[in-house]
This record gives structure tokens, C-alpha cells and sequence, in this order.
């Protein structure tokens, strides 16, 4: 079947998506406005509460260096043709590693060492739960996207008996390790920037934004300027074409959901490491499952991967600003924002298509 | 022609975004009558057929179905006025009886009962009026594919269809079940029905079709009365120009072996034995063919041949490497050893649709270079390297930007063709060298197989078309059910003899 004239790049790249979230935030607008509040207002306070300060901004990069990360996490297997949903558990194994790490060797190591340790450590171990249900797909048939959502469970599991039982702090009411010395903490964003000058209001934003940006030029040149990176977007496109040019699926599988782990958990680098300085629990707190709305909203790609998770940083931070100023937005009311965003651009990403097609092409026949 | 053409189409325009699929085409369909409509594939035919069908609606243009203009908007409508249309692949649910698929989509009711004892009874009165006999109570799965396609005809019929559609109907057939078929339209013709035939295979227009249509780049270019025209005048009419149907080759100067099956098997999960006991040869400087319907093996045995999948039991030598169950291969150290692989279904396998035609062109050469350097793909020789394989096989457009799917089959065909045959392989495996291809690509196709032949590659030819087989190979292997049944040297060939053992029967 021959398909409607497809989208000129720019359009699919810049016009889709933002079409996309004009209708979420319409929609939101009528649900505000269902709630009793004045929507244009909301927004002001959503846009204010997110960019409004350099405090502000500070929390929205903190939070968007978390969605970079599970976004890439997502996009990476979805070149592979497979459906990571397991990085909130991959994030919060991958947090496990770096705090045992550091727990481990902060008193004996400086952080020019104990930093790439615990980082490694973090790659590691979320690698490591990703290649389980990998493993199980790869040779036993078991699918992926069950597998990873069960192994969301069994982490959740996990951490709350080791927090609970082996690594609680001695003397602590509260299921917290130790607090980490000062080689195991990453280096906050006020302060780096402090020192070459530049005074900004001190908040949760830490030098591992540098490392998602790392990260985030890593995979394009992993997917798209290497022969491992081809062979996994052909598995991804057609896994048959993959086996006739000789890439054995098995390895590619293991590989890809290895990568895609050791990204995912490196929310835990920006969330213990830069943030809480010790093992806490529950601190992936959903940023796996929204990194699969980031990678969708992203198409998939490194630069719409950065855009959409500044959004839904701006999002997470301006949303809990309004739920503080405005008492009848509570907590919930901003997540069914983000939720319709979700809805808007990852299961409806195609819904405007066929409109903006017909804008295309009729703005075109126009033209003789 | 006096009495009114059961179809008239005047002025049908279609386009696809910038594609002018259907330009301004007029023809009329007469009754009772079987009218053939033969080009090269993207001439439109199955395009203008769908707009008949109401699968597509035309951007101009008018159908008159005896006499009455229409609207055909949905394929219900199509039914609706008797037109049906059998389609190349067939639709029919496999474990589904030949009765209950007739009266899918027409089930008559909430309970199937009635709705079945009714089809019955329709059934047989088809059966004795048409001379079409099906066992009713057989399951699809279990009838040849020639009883399938008798099925297919008589599932149009019984929805009161009385203009007729087939689509490539020989496709999937032997010789023989082709024969049969033309027969039974024979039959359908006598009893007025109107018959509208598609393909690209002249033999077929000339044996079966009473007239015939030329169309070439969305227009029809010739109307002609079936006996008043010759196969090459149509071949020349569908190609814009003089085409060679026969093709000049010296004797084979045949050398070492290279590729060396003994009794070669496989068995699948369910146990099906899907190769039993294969033996072949391939040696340096000829071509072997491998005929037979599609199915009966071909695809495994490639399979095996190229390393994708390991034999259950038997050896493979290739260029002195032995492989067999224990010792299996993959198709990377195939590559390596000289062995390059024209898969059979080049979208599925050897084509990456959605990648540009540049990363196609590496597909599965990737890791090397000079494409791969410093664990780095070297993006701009990739594009050269593309541009290159472009100009030597001509492969149009020359855009190795352009995404592979944007290429016709032709084109795709051939850019698959300049990869695997660009680094001078010792052994060729060929499937379907020109299935979807036109008759230009197809005479360079076969040009460009012999040219590597002379080289002293061995090749291997596995096709459906009886004729693509006959006039390339130098030897030619006949599989049925898995087997071999036949090895016949190409001179002494015939089409009735392959086709007695591309159905089994020993000759």
C-alpha cells in the first residue's frame, strides 16, 4: 500500500511534537478550567515555577539529567526492535551499585578514584538486572517487556529488604545507609559553577548533568557511526536482514539491553551520588517508566531525547510549584498533566499526522 | 463489438503523492470475453485494478459497469456489482474448511448452521455448472495450492461475482496446475463469465487471453487482439524498446568443486522433514538452477547453503570448509570464506527498508573495510562505496541518500545484486534473482549472473520462473517436497518434463 506523502524532516521533527503538546496542555487547560482554576494563570505559575529562577532552572536540569538518562535508556533498545520498561528497576539497581560502592571504599579512596568507581559501579549493576530478562528472552523466548516489568517488582523488593535489614545506618529510624564521605559525593552544579565564577542559587543540580550529556553523544555515535551500533538498529528494523548479514541476535540482544541498563542506572549517580548522599529508597520515583514517554516524545534520538526530558524536568519542577501555590492543584492534578502529555506524545504521537499531511500537501498543490 | 463492455474505465487518474501511478487510462472490458492486462511491474496494473476493486478511489476519471456509471468506494460495492478478485496471495484461513472460508464475511445469520447448509447446497450447484470440484469439508491447509486457488475463485463466485479478477494468478502454480487454471477460466468463459487477467508473464497472455492491454508508466500504450499479436511485439511494447528475450552465453568452462552437499536434512521442531537427503554440487565457472514451486524446500536449502541455519544431519563443504550438525556456521564466516548470498526476499532480508540505500549497500560487510575503521564507520566512504556499486549496476535514482524503500523492486534488486557480487565471491547464491523486477533489470540481471560465471564463480540460481531457469542455468536441479527429484543438463531441458518433476512425478 502506498502510503500519504510523508512529512518533510523538519516538520516531523519540530512541528509534530510541538503540535502534540498544544494539545495536551489545551486539554489540560479544560481540565484546570473544570477544577476551578484560571488555566492561564496555571501556566504562568508552571512556566514561573520552572524557569523562573536560577533555583528553578537548577531543578529543572536535576530532573531532566534523570530523564535524559532513562530516555536514552529506552531509545537505545527501541533501535533493537525491543521494549525496555524495566528502567525504573534497572535505575534503582543501578543506584544500589554506586551506594555500595562508595559505602565500600569512601574512607579508603580520594574522588578522582572512588567518582569513575562508583559510576562504573552504577553501569554495572544496572547492566547486570537488564541482562536477566535479556538473558531470558535471548534463549528461552520469555518476553522482554514482560520480564523487565516484573523485574521492576523484584528491585522495588530487593532494596526495601536490603534498606530494611543489612544496610540501614546503625541507630537510624528511618531505612537510610550511612551518610557518604566526601569522595563519594558529586560535585553540585552551584558550586562548580562558583568556581569559575558564576553565582547561581544553590539547588539539587550537580555536575552529572555532564555526564548525560556524555552519555547522550556516546549513543549517537554508538548507534549511528559504528558497525555494533548498525547491526543493532538492522536487528531493530528487521532482525531477519540482521541474521542473513551475519549478527547473531542472541549477543545483540544481550548487548543492547546491557547498554540500556548501565544508562538507565545512572539515575542513580545523579540521585545518590549528586543528591541524597546516601542509599535511600524510592528514589527512581517513576523516572524509568517516564523515560519511555521521553524516548518516544525524542523520537528516539539524542537531541529530541535532551528536549523532551528538559520539558518534562520543566514539568516535574513548575508542577510541584503549582501544586504549593495553588491548593486546589494538588500533587495528583500535575501528574495527570504529565500523564496527558505522555498520552499525547507517546500514544498519540501519530494522531495529528494525517492533518498535518494534508496541510502539507495541500499547501504544496497550491504551488504549481 | 456491438453489445456493451461489461467495464468501461475512460480517463482514471491516480496519484501517490508526487507518483502519477494511472495516467488517463481508458479501456473497455468486453463480456464473456477474458481480457488480458500485462506490464512491467509499477505499470499501474495493480493500481488500476484496485480502483475497480474500490480498494483505492481515483482522483478522475469514470467506471461504467454495463453501461451504468458507478461509484466504487469500498470493495462491497465492487462485489456488489459482480465484480470479484482473486488475489496473488491468497486469503484464505488455513485451518478453516473450503466451506466455512466461502461463507466468511457472508455468514448469513448468528448461527452458522443455516448459513452453512445453505453454502452447501451453492457450492454444488457451482461445482456441477463450472466444473469446479472441491471437496467442501477439506481444510484448507490440507488442498494443493492449485485446489487453493480454485477455492479462491469460488469463494468470488459465490458472492454472485460475475466479472472475474485475477491477480499474477500463476504466481505459485506448476506449469501443469497453470494449464489447469487456464482451463477452468475456459469453462467460467463459456458460461459468461468476464475475466480480467494481470501479469507479466506473456506466455500466459498469449495462451489464455482472447485481448490484451499494454500498459507502461500508467498509461495503456497498446490494445491488441490476443491472435493478431506475438510475444516479442508485447515484450517490446511493455519495455519502450527492442528486448532480447533469449540470452547468449558461451559453454560453461566448469572447474573445482566449491560448494558440496551429501545427504543434507533438516527437520524442524515439529518434526516435518523440510530437506530429506540432498545432494549437490556446485563447481567454479557454471550455473546451477534449482527449479520447482515455490515451497518445497528452495528457501531451507538456501538457508543451510548460506549459514543462517545449521542441517540437522548430513555435510556442507564449502571452499574445503565442512559444516554439518555439530559444526555449524553462521553467515558472517560464510562471507568470509568467499560465499556471498542474493537472498531470496530481498525486503525481508536482504534490505533494510527503512535505512538509506548507502547503509544497505553494507549490510553485513559492515565491520570491514574500508567501511570500518578505528571501530568507527567511515560514513562519507560508505556513500562512495554506494555511489560506486550505483553506476556499475545502474541502479536509478543514483541517490545513496534516498531511503531503500524508495527504490522500485528493479532498482532495490540491483543494489542488492552490486553488494554481494562487488567483492568477487567464489560462490553466488541467487534466490529469486528477478522476482518483482522488470524486463529491462531482468536481461542485465541475467547478463551481469553469466559475467561472473565466466569469471569462474559458481552460482547458484534458485527461482519459480521456469523460464529464468532454462535460459541461465547450465545445469539444472529440480526440488520437490524437499527432494531432489531431478537433474537434467540445460540442453536437454524441457518445460514438460521439469514440470512432471517439479510435481513429483519421477520423469
Amino acid at each position: 500500500m502506498i502510503a500519504r506523502r510523508p512529512l518533510p524532516a523538519w516538520a516531523e521533527i519540530a512541528v509534530l511534537p510541538l503540535v502534540n503538546i498544544a494539545l495536551a496542555f489545551l486539554t489540560v487547560g479544560i481540565i484546570v478550567r473544570i477544577i476551578g482554576v484560571d488555566p492561564f494563570h496555571a501556566l504562568s505559575l508552571l512556566v514561573v515555577g520552572a524557569l523562573g529562577s536560577s533555583e528553578s532552572i537548577g531543578y529543572t536540569f536535576y530532573y531532566a539529567t534523570n530523564f535524559i538518562f532513562t530516555g536514552l535508556a529506552v531509545a537505545v533498545a527501541f533501535h533493537a526492535g525491543l521494549f525496555n520498561i524495566g528502567g525504573e528497576g534497572q535505575a534503582y539497581i543501578g543506584g544500589l551499585g554506586c551506594g555500595l560502592a562508595i559505602l565500600a571504599l569512601d574512607r579508603y579512596l580520594p574522588a578522582p578514584l572512588m567518582i569513575p568507581i562508583a559510576i562504573l559501579a552504577a553501569a554495572l549493576f544496572g547492566a547486570a538486572w537488564a541482562a536477566v530478562p535479556a538473558w531470558l528472552q535471548a534463549w528461552r523466548g520469555s518476553h522482554i517487556v514482560i520480564t523487565t516489568i516484573m523485574f521492576n517488582f523484584l528491585a522495588a523488593a530487593l532494596m526495601v529488604y536490603l534498606m530494611v535489614n543489612v544496610l540501614i545506618a546503625p541507630g537510624s529510624m528511618t531505612p537510610q545507609s550511612r551518610n557518604f564521605a566526601d569522595s563519594g559525593k558529586l560535585m553540585s552544579m552551584h558550586d562548580a559553577l562558583a568556581a569559575i565564577g558564576i553565582t547561581v542559587a544553590p539547588s539539587a543540580a550537580n555536575v552529572s548533568i555532564l555526564l548525560a550529556v556524555l552519555c547522550c553523544i556516546g549513543v549517537w555515535v554508538f548507534l549511528w557511526h559504528t558497525p555494533w551500533g548498525y547491526a543493532l538498529r538492522t536487528m531493530g528494523h528487521n532482525p531477519e536482514a540482521a541474521v542473513y548479514a551475519g549478527t547473531n541476535l542472541r549477543h545483540m540482544t544481550m548487548l543492547t539491553m546491557c547498554i540500556s541498563g548501565g544508562l538507565a542506572g545512572f539515575v542513580g549517580v545523579n540521585e545518590l551520588m549528586g543528591v541524597h548522599h546516601r542509599i535511600v529508597l524510592d528514589f527512581p520515583a517513576g523516572y524509568g517508566f517516564a523515560g519511555i514517554a521521553v524516548a518516544l516524545m525524542g523520537r528516539s534520538h539524542p537531541v529530541g531525547i535532551v528536549l523532551a526530558a528538559l520539558l518534562f524536568g520543566a514539568l516535574q519542577q513548575g508542577g510541584a510549584e503549582l501544586a504549593f501555590e495553588i491548593p486546589s492543584m494538588t500533587r495528583e492534578t500535575v501528574v495527570v498533566i504529565q500523564g496527558l502529555i505522555i498520552l499525547f506524545s507517546g500514544a498519540l504521537v501519530n494522531m495529528p499526522r494525517p492533518w498535518l499531511q494534508w496541510l502539507f500537501s495541500s499547501r504544496r498543490a497550491e504551488r504549481p | 463489438m456491438a453489445a456493451v463492455p461489461a467495464i468501461e474505465l475512460s480517463g482514471i487518474q491516480k496519484s501517490f503523492g508526487s507518483v502519477h501511478a494511472v495516467r488517463g487510462v481508458s479501456l473497455s472490458i468486453a463480456k464473456g470475453a477474458i481480457t488480458g492486462i500485462v506490464g512491467e511491474n509499477g505499470a499501474g496494473k495493480s493500481t488500476l485494478m484496485s480502483i475497480l476493486y474500490g480498494l483505492y478511489r481515483a482522483d478522475a476519471g469514470e467506471i461504467r459497469i454495463d453501461g451504468q456509471p458507478m461509484r466504487m468506494d469500498n470493495p462491497h460495492d465492487a462485489i456488489a456489482h459482480g465484480i470479484g478478485m482473486v488475489h496473488q496471495h491468497f486469503m484464505l484461513v488455513d485451518t478453516f474448511t473450503v466451506l466455512e472460508n466461502l461463507v466468511l464475511g457472508a455468514e448469513g445469520g448468528p448461527l452458522l448452521a443455516g448459513g452453512l447448509a445453505a453454502a452447501r447446497a451453492e457450492l454444488e450447484r457451482l461445482a456441477r455448472e463450472y466444473g469446479l470440484s472441491v471437496n467442501p469439508d477439506a481444510r484448507i491447509a490440507d488442498l494443493s495450492v492449485g485446489e487453493q486457488q480454485r477455492v479462491e475463485i469460488l469463494k468470488v463466485l459465490f458472492r454472485g461475482a460475475n466479472i472475474l479478477i485475477l491477480d499474477e494468478p500463476s504466481a505459485v502454480l506448476t506449469p501443469q496446475e497453470t494449464d489447469q487454471l487456464f482451463r477452468i477460466l475456459e469453462t467460467l468463459k463459456e458460461r459468461g463469465v468476464t475475466i480480467v487477467l494481470i501479469t507479466h508473464k506473456l506466455r500466459e497472455i498469449m495462451a489464455a487471453t482472447d485481448h490484451v492491454y499494454v500498459m507502461r508508466q500508467g498509461q495503456i500504450v497498446a490494445d491488441r487482439r490476443t491472435a493478431d499479436t506475438s510475444p516479442e511485439e508485447l515484450a517490446e511494447l511493455m519495455v519502450g524498446r527492442k528486448v532480447r528475450l533469449q540470452l547468449d552465453k558461451a559453454a560453461p568452462k566448469v572447474g573445482d568443486v566449491l560448494l558440496a552437499a551429501e545427504k543434507l536434512s533438516l527437520v524442524d521442531q515439529r518434526g516435518v522433514r523440510l530437506l530429506d537427503n540432498v545432494d549437490l554440487e556446485l563447481r567454479a565457472g557454471e550455473i546451477v538452477g534449482i527449479a520447482g514451486v515455490s515451497g518445497n524446500g528452495q528457501t531451507e536449502l538456501l538457508q543451510i547453503l548460506s549459514g543462517i541455519r545449521r542441517p540437522s544431519s548430513g555435510t556442507l563443504t564449502v571452499c574445503g570448509r565442512l559444516i554439518d550438525a555439530h559444526h555449524p556456521t553462521d553467515p558472517a564466516e560464510m562471507r568470509a570464506l568467499g560465499l556471498a548470498h542474493v537472498p531470496e526476499d530481498r525486503l525481508r532480508q536482504g534490505m533494510v527498508a527503512a535505512f538509506q540505500a548507502s547503509e544497505t549497500a553494507i549490510l553485513g560487510y559492515q565491520a570491514e573495510p574500508p567501511f570500518c575503521r578505528n571501530y568507527l564507520l567511515d560514513q562519507p566512504a560508505v556513500g562512495r562505496h554506494c555511489a560506486t556499486l550505483m553506476d556499475r549496476f545502474d541502479v536509478r535514482p543514483r541517490a545513496p541518500a534516498l531511503r531503500s524503500s524508495n527504490f522500485s523492486g528493479g532498482n532495490q534488486q540491483k543494489l542488492v545484486l552490486a553488494r554481494e557480487m562487488d567483492r568477487t565471491p567464489r560462490v553466488l547464491l541467487v534466490g529469486q534473482p528477478t522476482r518483482g523486477v522488470d524486463i529491462g533489470a531482468i536481461e542485465f540481471i541475467h547478463r551481469e549472473l553469466v559475467k561472473s560465471r565466466d569469471q569462474g564463480c559458481a552460482v547458484l540460481v534458485v527461482s519459480v520462473e521456469l523460464d529464468e531457469i532454462l535460459s541461465l542455468a547450465d545445469r539444472i536441479v529440480v526440488m520437490f517436497a524437499g527432494r531432489i527429484t531431478g537433474e537434467v543438463p540445460a540442453g536437454r531441458a524441457d518445460e514438460r518434463t521439469l514440470g512432471l518433476m517439479m510435481a513429483g512425478a519421477h520423469a
